[in-house]
């Protein structure tokens, strides 16, 4: 369990203001300047040996996506914020935008450092209204203070930051999309290569990132990378904002180490599974793109990006979906096929067509209404489509109809068959 | 027919407008789409219409922004937030996938479409209320959740369902945020 004095953000259930000055006596902004003179080269290094690991969902080492900006590049380079969370379960970034807005704003300023950026953009999701006018007012303060705009916070660095927001898009959270996005089109994602880092928003170079990414990067900086890697595990190091929704007697975002086994983290923090631990029935452990896991593997797991790995579903956004036995999984997978289906941007055949055939299926299943045989023919066409379009929500759509099948065969043919014999 | 009530920007809005452009580079102001269709949305036009963005009001961004009418529309029918047909004085949106699900979305959903008389997708002929059902609000550990206007109301159950459809009838503003009772 996370010692107290080891949690990066303090306010996270905005207990205290989320304001410039409250901010401050929490300890950001602090000596800018020491940090900020690191400069770019020793940041990336700091970063790169925290062994900070994407926390969007796809994990990738956030020290080394910085190392991959040309360093000679003669056009700007631009630092995007992808705060449209909108990833089923996930709902930690609005708490770092309502109630810790200048630790995202402190860590724009040193990965802008990092990777040679001057102007940054935070794409937040447009339903996060009241949300973007906290970030908002954070930003005009952090302006009035100095410490963003011409050599923000003294650091001998000019940054300025700009908030866009989205308008309903799931698809806008894939970060080629949320670049199309930016640019005022539809958020369709891009063919890569060229990745962003290279070819991103208005053809420069530019780096997305997760807002807690970034929210954790002055915390990392100013307590040095040796003590966030001393927490967890190697390759799975630091502390993570887990968000605890479903049947559970007290849902909860909270701050956690990483690698807290699943038990523990649902049964110290949100007051365990409603009816008791027995009454788990199964679990998504990263949000609605990760293949559901069973109370046997609940009871052992532990959180982290290998270990979820290893039983085939993943750490994701750390969006733990706690299921109990009342839960109908089979309609459960349905309302997220359905999710997909109408979240596909149009623009991969097998997504568009896949995702609604694919829920349309689900929905047959839901009443039993198949053969046995539609069972193998769905995993099917969900591995038709998975790996078979340019983003990953393909990828994403059959996954938790694989991790359905996976685990739960026996239910569904247990309803055909109770359907077949009326 | 409503669409063709003509529409410009009122003075603040093209103060805002422009304030939305400078954020970007040069030659790159269509990056303000969005803003701009919001923007134009949430002003009302000579007949009163808010809310919902009429072809004039894709026009006129078009025209703003010097762009192909297309593309505004591209763009204004490819989100969700974007209505292109009226909708009534509320606009809720209920969140229906899973976590909200897993909590009582289907109570919840019951209840606005029984106290208003309407299925989701449809307005009220005072056009009072408009129902709609949306994907992922992204407010989780809140379920289930419910945005009207720019506000979230979260922890909601049958009664509190009520109160706030109650209040909201009466004219009467509501308050935002957690419904949950005896909070931790």
């Amino acid at each position: 369990m996370l010692d107290k004095k080891d949690r990066i953000f303090t306010n996270l259930h905005g207990e205290h203001s989320p304001h410039l000055k409250e901010a401050q006596k929490r300890g950001d902004w602090d000596k800018v300047q020491n940090i900020a003179s690191l400069g770019s080269d020793k940041i990336i290094e700091n970063i790169k040996a925290s062994g900070l690991r994407g926390r969007g969902g796809a994990g990738f080492s956030t020290g080394m996506k910085w190392s991959f900006v040309p360093k000679d590049s003669q056009l700007p380079v631009y630092l995007v914020v992808n705060a449209d969370e909108s990833e089923p379960g996930t709902c930690k970034d609005r708490d770092i935008l309502r109630h810790e807005p200048h630790k995202l704003l402190e860590g724009c300023l040193y990965a802008s450092i990092a990777i040679n950026a001057h102007t940054c953009y935070i794409y937040v999701r447009g339903e996060y209204y009241r949300e973007a006018e906290v970030l908002q007012q954070a930003i005009d303060d952090a302006y009035d203070a100095r410490l963003l705009g011409k050599n923000a916070a003294q650091s001998g660095w000019d940054l300025d930051i700009y908030i866009q927001r989205g308008a309903g898009a799931y698809i806008c959270g894939e970060e080629s999309a949320l670049l199309e996005s930016l640019e005022g089109r539809k958020g369709q994602p891009r063919l890569k290569p060229p990745f962003p880092a290279m070819i991103g928003l208005y053809g420069c170079p530019t780096i997305v990132n997760n807002v807690e990414s970034i929210a954790v990067i002055s915390t990392i900086l100013r307590r040095g990378h040796e003590w966030f890697s001393g927490i967890g595990r190697a390759n799975n190091t630091g502390t993570k904002i887990f968000c605890i929704s479903g049947h559970v007697n007290n849902p909860c975002t909270v701050e956690e180490a990483m690698g807290i086994p699943l038990k523990e983290l649902i049964e110290k923090h949100a007051g365990g599974v409603r009816g008791g631990w027995d009454n788990l029935k199964a679990v998504i452990p990263g949000g609605a793109s990760c293949p559901m896991i069973p109370k046997e593997i609940c009871d052992t797991v532990i959180m982290d990006f290998d270990a979820l790995k290893e039983v085939q579903t993943g750490l994701g956004t750390a969006a733990v979906i706690v299921m109990d036995k009342s839960t109908d999984l089979i309609k459960t997978i349905a309302r997220l096929s359905k999710f997909y289906m109408v979240e596909s941007c149009g623009q991969c055949s097998p997504c568009r067509e896949g995702t609604g055939w694919m829920w349309r299926m689900m929905e047959r299943l839901v009443l039993g209404e198949a053969s046995e045989d539609d069972i193998d023919h769905l995993l099917e066409v969900s591995k038709k489509i998975e790996g078979h379009t340019i983003c990953a929500l393909g990828d994403a759509a059959a996954w938790p109809i694989q991790g359905l099948v996976r685990h739960f065969r026996g239910d569904i043919e247990a309803r055909i068959r109770s359907r077949s014999l009326v | 027919m409503t669409t063709q009530t003509p529409f410009i920007f009122h003075a603040e809005n093209i103060k805002k407008a422009e304030k939305y452009i400078q954020k970007y580079p040069a030659g790159q102001e269509r990056s303000a789409l969005k803003a701009l269709l919001d923007l134009a949305q949430r002003q009302e036009d000579a007949e009163g219409q808010k809310g919902w963005l009429s072809n004039a009001k894709i026009e006129y961004i078009a025209d703003f922004l010097k762009m192909p009418v297309v593309k505004v529309y591209e763009v204004a029918s490819f989100y969700t937030m974007f209505n292109l047909k009226p909708i009534g004085k509320h606009h809720i949106k209920l969140c229906g996938t899973v976590p909200c699900c897993l909590l009582g979305f289907e109570d919840v959903l019951n209840t606005f479409e029984n106290k208003l008389n309407i299925k989701v997708g449809q307005t009220t002929p005072d056009n009072t209320f408009t129902l709609d059902e949306v994907e992922c609000l992204g407010a989780c550990v809140n379920g289930p959740v419910v945005q009207i206007g720019d506000d979230y109301f979260e922890d909601l159950n049958v009664e509190s369902t009520t109160r706030i459809i109650n209040t909201l009838k009466d004219g009467k503003p509501i308050k935002p945020g957690s419904y949950k009772q005896n909070i931790k």
